[in-house]
């Protein structure tokens, strides 16, 4: 039997430089490997001899499309190790900023980079020729998303205002009546969204995932909760170590994560869905089923329907959040440093992201780990692309090729973060 | 040029992929960049590549590889301009913090294998490797910048982008002082504006997103900070973040550095 292979030397539209190899021989897929060549930049290194304040302006230069998810998991870390809990308005703004991010994130995945798969075009520039009111609906709805960002953080990208113990200035009441207009509209749009993306060809595809996310016995969570998983993992955020591991393999300037007893798990918004679907908002649910989701949904290629379910989840939370504001007294707790260790998990658009400070009494950072959700999401793309290739021979080449690009962007992966990139090689022996 | 549409090609180094996204951010506006332009090269948006020359590369991220070392040479010779955005691109960007250290350690904190990483001991700047055209400056880049910068070479014009410090803005905007004011420390009189003077109008200090000003007197903001107690450990910290390779800041720096 011939052998060969299907390479990706530039994977595109995912956040990051990465490529991709799968290696066949016959009907047998002998190697698949994600290769993630973005380089290294070193952030756990660089952090240590910081000051505990200067953090979230940091790590949020990790990722341009998701700086809030390392801002929130940064402060809630160090609010940790110093024994300060958040509640109140301040809470709800640090929720209701990270609506804005999974809106922005979400809007552009959803329309500009995994759309045009679906379509068959090469990107979104030119699905826009032929799709011009759904691609324009697409980017008014990133823009609300990034208006709620711009208006609690000061700017889209890296925003100013998150600090330890909350914010350096709150909004009044009244900033936010245009952005509740806007909302409104977005929410709508999201629906749309919805019932846009569920028309969409899905390739029959199913595995036993272990999807791992955060649980809060009160809300969808986003900021805080437990760590379960649908295969009975239950943890607090601080046991997060004892549980899984960070692999470094030689093709991949980015970790890969495992759970220490079963191997590959799955994070993001269809790990969030499948294991808090109850927890959505009753539009959210409704939309979902109308889309004909059930409450867990196993085939990644579903997950722009997901993706755009959280969306209309997102709009709904943000207007409910805007609706009960009150302006809190002081815009941030006051936070005194301790020698101590904290942990943080937020739910990132993408999925958990994790990360431990260790401070001494002057709130000097000795140590810090950071584990973004692409780098817990690799080992699961790399199972993915292993089934679809063997079930998919058949497919003609450049097909092929194209849909294991689509099957990478199920996961959205962002590989900026991952190295704190994608290229496809498919090669038969 | 041709009659054809201009080519635009972006292009990626060490980063956080925040500038380039900043294209993807102008929802008002891409459509109809897009129309004007031929988006060439853009792998964060399109898996389509047409072959250079490009009329205008924008180049993000620093160069911190033996790989990304020869891959900018490449780039160059396809671009009949090319312009740099963003901290990573025109100082070395937060990465370049490995330059005041061994970056041998530093791997060997993050990698259970250093031995699998490659990679150089500085981050540097794309003007370090290649002739740049122009430099935008900015920790994120502003959208709107970016915007005049592809307007300004797509018409054979010289981007209107000021050098000024951060506090020409602040005034201009009417926000009070917060160093003279609060006693807050605040990097604005020696960093140059883009970000529309955004932390003092968040009851904040300047921290340098957009690097120094032109002719900035860092010594002299240096001792308005040690007058409001601010030690040199700390000095030092504030001049090394996102713009710490720029030479002023660097200079200042390790003048705090005991």
């Amino acid at each position: 039997m011939k052998s060969r292979t299907i390479k990706v030397d530039n994977l595109a539209r995912v956040e990051g430089e990465g490529a991709l190899f799968v290696k066949l021989n016959g009907q047998q897929v002998t190697d698949v490997k994600l290769r993630i060549f973005e380089p290294p930049r070193f952030f756990e290194a660089f952090l240590r001899g910081r000051k505990f304040h200067e953090v979230p302006d940091i790590t949020a230069r990790i990722c341009g499309i998701c700086p809030i998810a390392y801002q929130m998991s940064s402060c809630h870390a160090i609010e940790d190790a110093c024994g300060v809990k958040i509640t109140g308005p301040i809470r709800d703004l640090r929720r209701l900023i990270y609506c804005g991010e999974w809106i922005e994130s979400h809007a552009l995945h959803v329309y500009l980079l995994h759309a045009p798969d679906f379509l068959g075009y090469e990107d979104s520039i030119r699905m826009a020729k032929d799709h011009p009111e759904e691609v324009k609906r697409g980017l008014r709805l990133k823009k609300a998303g990034n208006e709620i960002v711009r208006l609690l953080g000061g700017r889209e990208i890296h925003p100013i205002n998150v600090r330890v113990g909350g914010f350096y200035k709150v909004p009044e009441k009244k900033d936010f009546s245009a952005l509740a207009e806007e909302l409104r509209w977005a929410r709508d749009a999201a629906l749309e969204t919805v019932r846009w993306v569920a028309a969409f060809d899905f390739p029959d595809f199913d595995r036993d995932y272990e999807f791992v996310a955060l649980r809060h016995p009160d809300e969808y969570a986003i900021n805080e909760g437990r760590i379960v998983s649908s295969k009975g993992l239950d943890i607090a955020v601080r046991e997060y170590d004892l549980h899984f591991a960070e692999q470094h393999l030689s093709h991949s300037n980015a970790l890969h994560s495992r759970l220490n007893e079963r191997e590959a798990y799955f994070v993001g918004p269809q790990a969030r869905y499948s294991l808090n679907f109850e927890k959505l908002s009753p539009i959210a649910k409704e939309a979902a089923r109308a889309a004909g989701l059930g409450p867990v949904c196993r085939n990644p290629f579903q997950s722009i329907v997901v993706r755009s379910v959280e969306l209309v989840y997102a709009c709904d939370e943000a207007l409910r959040l805007i609706e009960r504001y009150e302006k809190p007294d002081k815009p941030a707790v006051n936070v005194e440093p301790r020698v101590s260790t904290g942990f943080g998990c937020t739910e990132a658009p993408r999925g958990i992201c994790y990360h431990r400070y260790r401070l001494d009494d002057r709130g000097v950072i000795l140590d810090a780990k950071i584990v973004p959700p692409t780098s817990q999401n690799l080992k699961t793309i790399e199972g993915d692309l292993w089934q679809f290739v063997e079930s998919h021979l058949a497919v003609q080449k450049d097909k092929l090729q194209w849909q294991c690009e689509q099957a990478i962007r199920n996961y959205d992966p962002c590989i900026s973060c991952a190295t704190h990139a994608l290229r496809l090689h498919i090669e038969s022996e | 040029m041709t009659s054809a549409k201009p080519k635009l090609a972006v292009w990626k180094f060490s980063s956080c992929d925040g500038c380039q996204l900043s294209l993807l951010d102008c929802e008002d506006e891409l459509l109809a960049v897009a129309d004007a332009v031929e988006i060439a090269n853009f792998p964060e948006a399109s898996r389509a590549v047409v072959k250079g020359p490009y009329d205008l590369s924008l180049v993000e991220g620093s160069i911190t590889t033996p790989h990304d070392e020869q891959r900018i040479h490449g780039i160059r010779r396809a671009s009949r301009f090319l312009v740099s955005i963003g901290a990573c691109a025109t100082a070395g960007g937060i990465q370049a913090l490995r330059n005041f250290k061994d970056v041998k350690e530093f791997t060997s904190i993050v990698y259970a294998r250093p031995d699998y990483i490659e990679t150089l001991k500085k981050s540097t700047p794309i003007t370090d490797h290649v002739f740049v055209d122009f430099e935008l400056r900015g920790c994120p880049i502003d959208k709107y910048q970016l915007v005049e910068v592809i307007s300004a070479f797509l018409n054979g014009r010289k981007p209107n982008t000021p050098p000024h410090s951060v506090c020409m803005e602040c005034k201009q905007r009417g926000t009070v002082c917060v160093m003279v004011a609060q006693g807050v420390p605040c990097l604005g009189p020696v960093t140059q504006v883009g970000c529309g003077a955004l932390c003092p109008g968040y009851a904040r200090g300047c921290y340098g997103c957009f690097g120094p000003k032109e002719t900035p007197n860092t010594a002299s903001l240096s001792a308005c900070w040690s007058g409001l107690g601010v030690s040199n450990r700390d000095l030092m910290r504030a001049f090394r973040s996102f713009n710490a390779y720029a030479e002023p800041f660097r200079r200042e720096s390790e003048a705090h550095e005991k």
